[in-house]
């Protein structure tokens, strides 16, 4: 698939070394729940964003703010040098939104669909010959033109959004949620073809309440309760934990996590399916490691090891401050 | 009634739809008080096992057993002995949390007394406290979510299923969820989750992974990991399904 190639004129003020997306100060409210507080980060061109936080942190806000469906009460965003409040029919120009409930027409075929959205850009004729073979390419439906949209299995159906989002070529592409209720497989497949968007130099924002998704993003901010918590790639957020991580093993994991449930908060302690993980923060790490010390004397632990922090381990340390 | 450690058992259980072939004969065996975990693909023939084992249809053939009951003849036994929360969990967002306990409850057919008690039982346990009275569409996600895990263990079922259970709470709500399903599989609770999420995944003694109908690998997340030579237990599931 093509670029369009961009001329001064579509980009707006953008200029080159510019972010692709700034936010600054962005501010929402929605009668007396703050659903952003001010909240500010830039993207740059031709990475993948991710926008990590449990639902209702305020994801789709943001995103209904980045594509200029709803206004901020504060604060201004831009997209390729675009202001969303001055320049909104602009911004909608060069930006592809998949909303979470997207709205294919089940009654229409996949083809139909696509001409649908072209006309809705204003995608000229010529041209939209042309991008409707591309996208059926891309998204490998091409065999399923004269299927009906609702006859087609959920991943096709997310891959027939995902290419009617596409349709008018945008350099910024906002996805919310793209891969919430997507088994792994097509969820594989659908962060496949992300992927190649972006190495063709399209910006992607995607949202995620899943930490495991967020390692497929170049940089991340986790969001939550309108507030950012902390920013930057996978390395950096990890960075952010302060202390250590302890896989531990033995024969009674629920004895193993009673014992450090008494030394520290439950939420730090998880069992899991085979054995128990303890976070160890900076302060507490010498009081742990001596239980463990202990546990392992006493025959209640067989083996503990000291594992590199995730995403999650961070976030939820984070969430504590 | 016959329950000794084993509250599930699954014998070459099959079910077709015309020529369609949804599960072929898989066995397993879950023991009481265990998570066990039921992956696949959409159209691997989880959903139609869930179906079969919580005495919604009929196996073709094969069968098994649930909490004593078989699953060819003994549907309402098996319902009463059965919970069910999903994460797209049916509470009334206009009734308020008694209220909503008082509806499941007499769903199951507990009395109005019965379903009080309970809820003052499972009252700190769930950490529902104050937000009894209040109307459930006003609660976070992560308090309806134990709500939805009330209403699905207010009429004590031995086996509890659970789908995509924490999907999209945040990581310290998740974490407490599955300290309260920890709690009840201490209890004896035989925990059975069906999920696409591998966070949910890692927190299960073993797990089943489906594809095509069929069961292609059983065991703990640490097995199955070694027994594939991957990290994750997403890769685990990406390689059985694009190999199969």
């Amino acid at each position: 698939m093509m670029m369009r190639a961009g001329s001064a004129e579509r980009d707006g003020g953008a200029k080159v070394g510019d972010p692709a997306i700034r936010v600054e100060g962005i501010e929402k409210r929605f009668g007396v729940m703050v659903a952003l507080s001010p909240v500010s980060f830039s993207v740059e061109p031709g990475e993948m964003f991710g926008l990590i936080g449990p639902d209702g942190a305020g994801k789709t806000t943001l995103m209904r703010i980045l594509t200029s469906l709803i206004d901020p009460d504060g604060g201004e965003a831009w997209v390729l040098g675009l202001s969303v409040r001055s320049d909104a029919s602009r911004v909608r120009e060069v930006i592809g939104y998949m909303p979470q409930h997207f709205s294919l027409y089940s009654d229409l075929t996949v083809a139909e669909n696509l001409r649908f959205f072209a006309d809705l850009f204003g995608v000229a004729r010529a041209e939209r010959e042309a991008r409707t073979r591309e996208l059926l390419d891309f998204s490998r439906l091409g065999p399923f033109v004269k299927r009906r949209a609702g006859a087609l299995s959920g991943g096709m159906k997310q891959k027939l959004a995902l290419s009617c989002a596409l349709i008018h070529t945008p350099k910024v592409l906002v996805l919310d949620e793209p891969t919430t209720g997507v088994d792994p497989v097509s969820r594989r497949d659908f962060w496949d073809m992300l992927e190649r968007l972006r190495a063709q130099g399209v910006t992607l924002v995607v949202s995620t309440p899943y930490m495991n998704e967020a390692s497929l993003c170049q940089h991340m901010v986790f969001i939550h309760k309108g507030k950012i918590l902390a920013s930057g790639s996978v390395g950096e957020i990890t960075g952010l934990f302060q202390g250590a991580v302890f896989a531990v093993e033995g024969p009674d994991l629920r004895a193993i996590s009673a014992r450090l449930r008494g030394v520290v908060e439950p939420e730090l302690v998880r069992i899991l399916g085979d054995g128990v993980q303890v976070l160890a923060l900076s302060e507490r790490r010498g009081e742990i490691e001596k239980l463990l010390a202990a546990m392992k004397s006493e025959g209640l632990v067989s083996a503990s090891r000291e594992i590199p922090p995730g995403v999650e381990d961070s976030f939820v340390s984070l969430m504590r401050e | 009634m016959n329950v000794d450690e084993h509250s599930v058992i699954v014998k070459d259980l099959t079910k077709s739809f015309g020529d369609f072939v949804a599960v072929d004969h898989i066995s397993f065996e879950v023991r009481a008080g265990e998570i066990f975990g039921l992956l696949g693909a959409n159209g691997a023939g989880k959903t139609t096992t869930i179906r079969m084992l919580t005495g919604l249809l009929r196996p073709t053939s094969g069968g098994g057993t649930v909490h004593g009951w078989d699953v060819n003849t003994q549907f309402e036994s098996i319902k009463k002995s059965i919970g069910y929360m999903s994460q797209r969990f049916s509470l009334y967002n206009d009734l308020t949390v008694k209220e909503n306990l008082r509806f499941f409850g007499g769903v199951y057919g507990l009395s109005r007394t019965q379903v009080d008690e309970r809820t003052e039982e499972m009252r700190e346990g769930l950490g529902l406290g104050e937000w009894l009275n209040r109307r459930t569409g006003a609660l976070p996600l992560g308090f309806k979510q134990r709500l939805a895990l009330g209403a699905a263990i207010l009429h004590r079922p031995a086996i509890v299923f659970l789908d995509e259970p924490t999907s999209g709470v945040d990581p310290i709500a998740r974490r407490h969820f599955w300290e309260l399903i920890d709690a009840l599989a201490a209890q004896g609770v035989t925990i059975i989750v069906t999920t696409h999420y591998m966070d949910e995944a890692e927190y299960c003694n073993r797990l089943c992974v489906m594809h095509s109908a069929k069961i292609v690998s059983l065991g703990s997340p640490a097995e199955l990991k070694r027994r594939h030579g991957a990290h994750s237990i997403e890769d685990v599931f990406i390689e059985l399904v694009r190999g199969a």
